[in-house]
């Protein structure tokens, strides 16, 4: 599980823009995730409560923003929505895609307080 | 209180790959070609590295990487023994290496001596995959025993790849392993990958893996001649 870099990572991404705010404390943080990401967002959390503790972020709720994944053929242009497994394009049978979306793993915004 | 929304836009894996980039030029920089070895443990990753120094020496000298979660030295052991220079990596229970500490091992490498870099990710299939070490090739080792459903279960880590392994070959008599089966999946994934069927234990497959890696660094020693 490596979530818990990930999670020291928002955390410093969060302080930094927090600082720059001039911001008294941190409520809320806004994360948009694609759904082929294999970050589990419950250990975020988890990791989040113990280590934002006695920084500017304590206290502040995360929310993730989940994208669904889409790919595109590459055979017939046709796009289409991926679920759990990659699939084959149901338009032509290709197996020539590509990812579009659902890869995304960003900081999207913060909610401060002044 | 009245609170206020600070758009912030950040990838959250940006420290890492800047880090990543920064360890890219250092190894540019010295002519080293690096490969970042990923599989899950027990694949064969130090027996390919092994075979691939003892097919590529004395004409290209190679450098290692071990990354392990215990404190232990023996994968970089068995590299030293072939007289190459190697540095373990203790990550202390994290599942991943990351690019920081690919840049304090570069330290610890005599990086004007070696023209190929491997390094040896911590056995798993999920977390290396988020990763980026700066390394110029990501290659998965698959091996048979796995099964020939895991590309269908670890996408992640086969949709960043630029060469897969698909090692211990001499094992397929003995397994239920569809290789068509295998080979739609990774297509999916990643259509045209460049993929290396091979045996460390007969050394068969060896010679084309190894040339493979031979045309890389040639290529790149001539660039920047
Ligand atoms: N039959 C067979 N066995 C192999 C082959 N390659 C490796 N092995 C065996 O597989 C076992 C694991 O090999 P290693 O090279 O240590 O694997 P690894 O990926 O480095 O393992 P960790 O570093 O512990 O994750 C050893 O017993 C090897 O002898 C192969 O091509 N065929
Ligand atoms: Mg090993
Ligand atoms: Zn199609």
């Amino acid at each position: 599980m490596h979530e818990l870099a990930v999670t020291e990572s928002i955390l410093s991404i969060a302080k930094r823009h927090a600082e720059q705010a001039k911001a008294r404390r941190v409520t809320d943080i806004y994360i948009v995730m694609g759904n082929l990401s294999s970050i589990i967002d419950d250990s975020v959390q988890f990791y989040w409560d113990i280590i934002s503790d006695g920084s500017i972020c304590s206290g502040a709720t995360l929310h993730f923003q989940r994208i669904p994944a889409q790919a595109v053929c590459l055979d017939c242009d046709h796009q289409y929505s991926l679920q759990e497994r990659l699939s084959p394009c149901p338009a032509c049978g290709s197996a020539k895609i590509k990812i579009v979306n659902g890869e995304e793993f960003y900081l999207d915004s913060i909610e401060i307080e002044r | 209180m009245a609170t206020q929304r600070v758009p912030v836009i950040e990838k959250i894996m940006d420290a890492n790959d800047q880090v990543a980039s920064m360890n890219k030029k250092k190894l540019d920089e010295s002519n080293i070609f690096a490969i970042n070895l990923m599989a899950s443990p027990g694949a064969g990753k130090t027996s390919l590295i092994l075979r691939t120094i003892r097919t590529l020496s004395p004409d290209l000298r190679v450098g290692v990487i071990e990354g392990d979660t215990a404190p232990v030295t023996i994968d970089a052991d068995k590299v030293l023994a072939e007289g190459m220079p190697a540095v373990q990596i203790n990550t202390g229970g994290e599942c991943h290496l990351d690019a920081v500490m690919i840049s304090n091992a570069l330290e610890q490498l005599p990086l004007d001596s070696i023209d190929l870099l491997i390094i040896e990710n911590v056995g798993n299939l999920i977390c290396p995959a988020a990763f980026q070490l700066g390394t110029h090739v990501n290659v998965l080792i698959a091996s048979v025993p796995e099964g020939d459903d895991k590309p269908y279960k670890y996408t992640n880590i086969y949709r960043g790849l630029d060469v897969l392994i698909i090692n211990k070959i001499d094992l397929l008599p003995y397994i239920s392993f569809n290789m068509d089966y295998f080979r739609q999946g990774v297509e999916l994934l990643n259509p045209g990958l460049i993929t290396f069927p091979l045996s460390c234990t007969t050394g068969e497959g060896i010679a084309e893996w190894t040339a493979w890696v031979r045309s890389q660094v040639e290529k790149r020693k001539s660039q920047n001649a």
